[in-house]
């Protein structure tokens, strides 16, 4: 094996280990910044040692059991301190002895929950939107902080004070590394999966110049939402945004045609659609309805993907099921967005006249004032109600609203085609 | 990256110890929880399985038992990971179980990315 060999092999090791080494190590010294240090002087010292030694049987034990020594060490050092500094008091020390006794009962079974308190810590409410987001892709998808910048299209040095700030800002409000109960618990989760999906829909909303990692990230978050099922199994709001993002994952091929131009939902070739992906989010939508949470917010956004992956060809689409979750999702979590999309539910199930007295209703919406598509949706209406003339002037006014070109020219020539509509006897 | 992990080995090497299975089990139920395993399965012996061979122009379908091969897939798993060092790492993992809990056996697990269609055309190029 080639010293390149090596390092890329060392490269995988760390991937797959290095969130159950930061888990363990935080469980043990308290600090999510002091057990990253820590995984990171042990990952430093197998880049010194394997290209010598060979890469151990047990690369993982190898990494933790390094890490485990630097932290005795730097408990040691600290109680030396601490001789020196007695005003720091009993108090301290007799935490820090807990910690070592806690290292050594520390047992694989335990692995499992340090995870998951690592993932419910990297998403405290405590953090920024952005902290939390950096600090779960750094410590539970194992990316650099140079990879998180490229991703998000931000200077690297921003991630890097990011994750910083947000370590810092853990350890000062010493937030305790432990798996929120009861009433908490709610709350804290929709964090974790708000910040889930947040890096899935960066991932999503990538375009074909991008670099490589923007893409990836779908891949990251489909990854910890995978986790984060194995770890909570029996809490469907977890399976339902799995689900959303299976589903949603598997049309990333057919979004875009050869020369990177969107691709439509209904126009998709629906081969081209990942059926190992459909599967897997159907059965992850099964398992939350099995537990009661077939109305959670993400639950209903994957079934409403789902009524789509089912259908062989656009024209099978059970556009009634589709306006009926609508419905639930507007009640739920009522936004213009999940409006205007009713309405298209509504117009393809019941006809173009539902979805015109719904859309009619957003007119007034401050926040969709100037999205093309509201304009674009309302024409597409009256153009199949044979109003012509009225759908012209919106597809207009969609194609001077909307930032892409190929858009435009699309909503232009509609707009081109309801003239002729016009002079039609 | 997709990668499909195929296991290799003669029919006629027997019945798995338990502790084997217990280890691969254990094994794929961290990849579970890791995210990374997206199907799996094993495979019926060949003895029940059917060919269908084209050969100059005639279709044959023929049934099994075959004279014994060297090496046939028994199973095979599919990944989603970052790294074709990742696949490897793995495939590492799930063959050092054989080493230690079936003294003996003899058997390989190839790795095979699967293309999607982007792959698929730069092959093309």
């Amino acid at each position: 094996m080639t010293a390149t060999d090596t390092h890329r092999a060392i490269d995988a090791v760390w991937r797959i280990e290095s969130a159950r080494i930061i888990a363990g190590l935080t469980r043990i010294v308290r600090d999510v910044g002091l057990a990253e240090e820590l995984a990171q002087d042990a990952l430093v010292a197998a880049l010194e040692q394997w290209p010598e030694s060979g890469i151990p049987d047990n690369p993982g034990a190898w990494l933790m059991a390094t890490a485990k020594h630097r932290a005795i060490d730097n408990f040691r050092r600290n109680k030396l301190l601490e001789r020196k500094h007695e005003e720091l008091g009993r108090e301290l020390k007799t935490q820090q002895e807990a910690a070592v006794a806690d290292f050594e009962i520390a047992q694989d079974d335990d692995i499992g929950d340090d995870l998951l308190r690592l993932v419910f810590i990297s998403s405290h409410p405590v953090l920024s939107t952005e902290g939390r987001v950096a600090l779960t892709l750094r410590l539970l998808g194992g990316l650099t902080t140079d990879e998180i910048a490229r991703a998000f299209l931000v200077p690297e040095p921003t991630v890097a004070q990011r994750i910083v700030r947000a370590k810092r800002t853990l350890s000062e409000a010493s937030v305790p590394f432990e798996v929120p109960r009861g009433p908490d618990l709610s709350a804290r989760l929709s964090s974790v999966l708000e910040v889930i999906y947040l890096v899935f829909n960066e991932g999503y909303s990538a375009t074909s110049g991008d670099d490589w990692m923007r893409p990836a990230l779908c891949e990251d978050a489909l990854r910890l939402g995978r986790i984060l099922a194995g770890l909570a199994p029996n809490e469907p709001e977890v399976h339902g945004l799995v689900a959303l993002m299976e589903i949603q994952a598997s049309r990333a091929r057919a979004r875009t045609g050869p020369s990177g131009e969107p691709i439509l939902l209904l126009d998709q070739d629906r081969a081209r659609w990942d059926q190992l992906l459909i599967h897997r989010g159907l059965a992850a939508l099964e398992r939350t309805e099995q537990l009661g949470g077939a109305s959670g917010a993400y639950a209903l956004q994957a079934a409403i993907a789902a009524c789509h992956a089912r259908a062989r060809t656009a024209a099978e689409t059970d556009w009634r099921r589709i306006a009926s979750l609508y419905d639930a999702l507007a009640e739920l979590t009522p936004s213009p967005i999940v409006e205007l999309n009713r309405a298209v539910a509504y117009a393809m199930a019941l006809g173009p006249a539902a979805g015109l007295e719904l859309v009619d209703a957003l007119a007034s919406e401050p926040s969709l004032k100037s999205y093309h598509l509201l304009p674009s949706v309302r024409g597409d209406f009256l153009f199949k109600l044979g109003r012509f003339a009225e759908a012209e002037a919106e597809f207009e006014r969609a194609a001077s609203l909307t930032r892409n070109g190929r858009e435009r020219q699309l909503l232009l020539d509609r707009a081109r085609a309801c003239a002729g509509g016009l002079s039609q006897p | 990256m997709r990668f499909m992990m195929i296991v290799k080995s003669s029919e006629s090497s027997g019945r798995p110890p338990q502790a084997l299975m217990d280890a691969i089990d254990k094994l794929g139920q961290e990849a579970n929880k890791a995210g990374t395993r997206v199907a799996s399965g094993a495979l019926a012996p060949t003895a029940v399985s059917t060919r269908i061979r084209l050969s100059r122009g005639q279709l044959t379908k023929i049934d099994g038992p075959f004279t014994e091969a060297k090496e046939v897939i028994g199973g095979y798993a599919i990944f989603d990971l970052k790294s074709r060092e990742e696949a490897i790492e793995g495939a590492q993992r799930f063959m050092e179980l054989h080493k230690k809990y079936w003294p003996g056996w003899e058997g390989e697990t190839e790795i095979r990315q699967i293309f999607g269609p982007e792959e698929f055309a730069r092959a093309c190029e």
